[in-house]
């Protein structure tokens, strides 16, 4: 188990090698660079600033010197919010989209997984068609609609929730992301679930289980579920990836202070420091939660092992 | 032998004409591919029929909420009044409406240009606007003017204009967009995918990783990076977009080819000693249809939904062109003031989404019975 741990621990290495080098140089390749303005600054200043910042230097070497302050764990200073280190920028804003991240796919999991109960138990009846109508309407409707139509309703129909804003983090200000971030999950999680559900209960271990006549509540919770989640375990990986580093959409509507914007305001701007920051951050939790659910798996299900 | 298959009552369905047949008992997916259908048709043909174009603005009418009726409403004509006549440089001492008329009194202290009466007509309330009489001195006037009936059914937006017909432009917008990167992608994927599964050995083993690398990339960095590149222009832009949604394609025309040059009948027809070309055009590509032709529908949402999500961040479309994301976005932004801004093309963009859905998954069931 450790050994394999460690194994996939060390196929990362190359892995993110080649995100950041293919990352590195497709922004470099990009035209404009982080100092060019609108108001033009004069090109002394310009020329001192690009060597105060090392950007005059040949790009292999900004390269090797970029991978160097990586491998240090240092992520550079953002050249357009210049008093910050990107490092500083995510203290920052990181655990602000973690928390509503992991608040939604909690939320997504839960309501999900018992709503996929629900239709797999009502097989094509009032629940199940009920079921699958809210969650074709959860996939389909895109987040930019949700959040404006849920501060619309509850923000200023009904003066529920506030409009937007982070507010120190009160409760009442997370509501809102947290709905809108894990409409969509709970959509494709009830829909995982009611597959994986149904199929479960067919197999031959809980027509087993109803034969000996165990409560319909042990045979579908202890029985059928653990079998039955495999399906949301492989989803839950990436869709946590995802949901932690910050959703752009969400966070912009909302005015949330998180990472989530970083990403895209920092391409526009050829921040390069930022930019490679967040590809960085994004790839490590893909790889840190592909792993986490790998070694989940086989607690799940124990005919997986792993040697 | 020949007589009685040509008699025969019945002829044999093919598989096409079967996976018709079982779309067409799937109500959803019909009732979908009409709307479908109407909602191209209208926002194709639509822009024609409504009186106004989607880039002209109309002063008078900033921010007017929607109404079947026609404007102006009573109370709006006695402040387009004042600015007009504000705009000649007089004052409006009196003024009243008769049916599709009104009549105003104008003073000054200076005498009155009549050539100012042109002012009437350049405001989007009133239209012939005359000189009716005069008084000796010239300094009042009595002018009448008509009123324009305009007919705002969606409203207009923060500049005055018409959201109907930008609805319906931005409709032809994100639909063209929709199914212009949708082929795109889907002709980079097939022949992508189908020439690492033929190929086969190492050539598939070095396309894949190339897919896999691509695929570990932040999807939403390597958009921003195309935009970036192409500019604001955005047939180009769309291009690249569909250039970028080809991975998953790919993957699946690979491994679908890959299964198919493994099945018996393609190992019976190479004994038979049919060329490749024979069988590629026999065999292959009628079974690579199928996914194909699924995932192509639901490719094409997921590219309507990109650019909305480009636009809406200010990458893709660009003013005065539209697009339902460029409509959401504005709408978004003024929930609360103008709340008709968000909702006409929330409606039209979900709801051509949920039709999208809906034949995709009727396709699916339709082409591929065993998935049910």
């Amino acid at each position: 188990m450790f050994l394999y741990v460690f194994r996939r621990l060390l196929t990362a290495i190359p892995t993110m090698f080649v995100i950041v080098t293919l990352a590195f140089f497709l922004i470099r390749v990009a035209p404009g660079g982080p100092f060019n303005q609108e108001r033009g600054l004069s090109p002394e200043i310009k020329a001192n600033l690009e060597a105060q910042f090392g950007l005059n230097d040949p790009l292999w070497l900004q390269y090797v010197n970029y991978l160097k302050n990586l491998l240090h764990g240092n992520f550079g200073p953002s050249y357009n919010l210049p008093d910050f280190t990107v490092t500083e920028l995510f203290a920052k804003g990181l655990p602000i989209s973690i928390q509503l991240g992991a608040s939604a796919l909690a939320l997504a999991l839960i309501v999900g997984t018992v709503l996929g109960i629900v239709a797999a138990l009502n097989q094509n009846k009032l629940g199940d068609y009920s079921v699958i109508a809210l969650a074709t309407a959860g996939s389909t409707i895109p987040t930019f609609v949700v959040a404006p139509v849920i501060q619309l309703l509850f923000g200023l129909t009904w003066m529920l929730l506030p409009i937007g804003g982070w507010g120190d983090g009160a409760l009442i200000n997370k509501i809102g992301p947290i709905i809108t971030l894990s409409l969509p999950q709970i959509a494709i999680v009830a829909r995982l679930m009611r597959g994986s559900m149904i199929e479960s209960l067919r197999s031959n271990h809980i027509r087993t289980a109803r034969a000996l006549g165990l409560s319909d509540w042990s045979v579908v919770v202890k029985h059928a579920l653990r079998g039955a989640v495999l399906p949301i375990v492989s989803y839950a990986g990436p869709a946590a990836a995802a949901l932690l580093t910050g959703s752009i959409i969400v966070e912009t509507i909302f005015a949330i202070p998180g990472i989530g914007r970083y990403f895209v305001d920092a391409a526009l701007n050829r921040d390069y420091t930022l930019v490679m920051g967040t590809v960085v951050l994004i790839a490590l939790f893909t790889i840190a939660f592909n792993l986490i659910v790998d070694v989940l798996y086989a607690f799940f299900d124990p005919r997986v092992r792993y040697d | 032998m020949t007589d009685t298959v040509v008699a025969a009552p019945v002829v044999g369905r093919s598989l096409w004409g079967d996976a018709w047949a079982r779309l067409k008992a799937n109500k959803a997916a019909m009732f979908s591919l009409y709307y479908l259908v109407f909602m191209a048709v209208v926002c194709v043909v639509g822009p024609y029929f409504v009186p106004h174009q989607y880039t002209t603005i109309y002063a008078d009418y900033v921010r007017t909420p929607p109404s079947l009726s026609a404007y102006p409403k009573t109370e709006m004509i006695e402040t387009a009044l004042s600015d007009v006549v504000k705009r000649m440089r007089v004052d409006l001492k009196e003024w009243k409406q008769e049916g599709e008329q009104v009549f105003m009194t104008l003073a000054s202290t200076k005498p009155i240009d009549e050539r100012n009466v042109r002012y009437i007509d350049r405001s989007d309330t009133f239209d012939g606007g005359k000189v009716e009489s005069k008084s000796a001195d010239g300094l009042s006037m009595v002018v009448s003017a008509s009123i324009k009936q305009q007919y705002f059914f969606f409203g207009t937006d923060n500049v005055g204009r018409d959201q109907l017909s930008r609805t319906l432009m931005a409709g032809r917008i994100s639909l063209a967009i929709g199914l212009l990167a949708g082929v795109v992608a889907v002709v980079i994927g097939v022949v992508y995918g189908a020439t690492a599964g033929f190929m086969g050995g190492k050539t598939d083993e070095v396309m894949m990783r190339i897919v896999d690398v691509l695929y570990s990339l932040p999807f939403i960095f390597f958009v921003i990076m195309l935009v970036v590149f192409f500019g604001r222009n955005f047939v180009l832009m769309f291009l690249a977009v569909g250039a970028v949604l080809w991975l998953d394609m790919a993957r699946i025309v690979r491994g679908q080819a890959l299964s198919i040059r493994r099945q018996e009948y393609v190992q019976a027809a190479e004994a038979l000693g049919v060329r490749s070309r024979g069988i590629v055009q026999r065999h292959v590509i009628p079974n690579l249809l199928g996914p194909v032709v699924i995932y192509m529908t639901l490719l094409v949402p997921q590219v309507i939904i990109l650019e909305s999500f480009l636009s809406f961040l200010g990458l893709g479309v660009q003013e005065p062109m539209t697009s339902w994301g460029v409509l959401i976005s504005v709408g978004a932004k003024n929930i609360g003031t103008a709340n008709w801004l968000l909702l006409f093309p929330a409606f039209f963009l979900v709801s051509t989404l949920f039709a999208l859905n809906f034949i995709g998954d009727g396709l699916r069931d339709a082409l591929d019975p065993k998935d049910r």
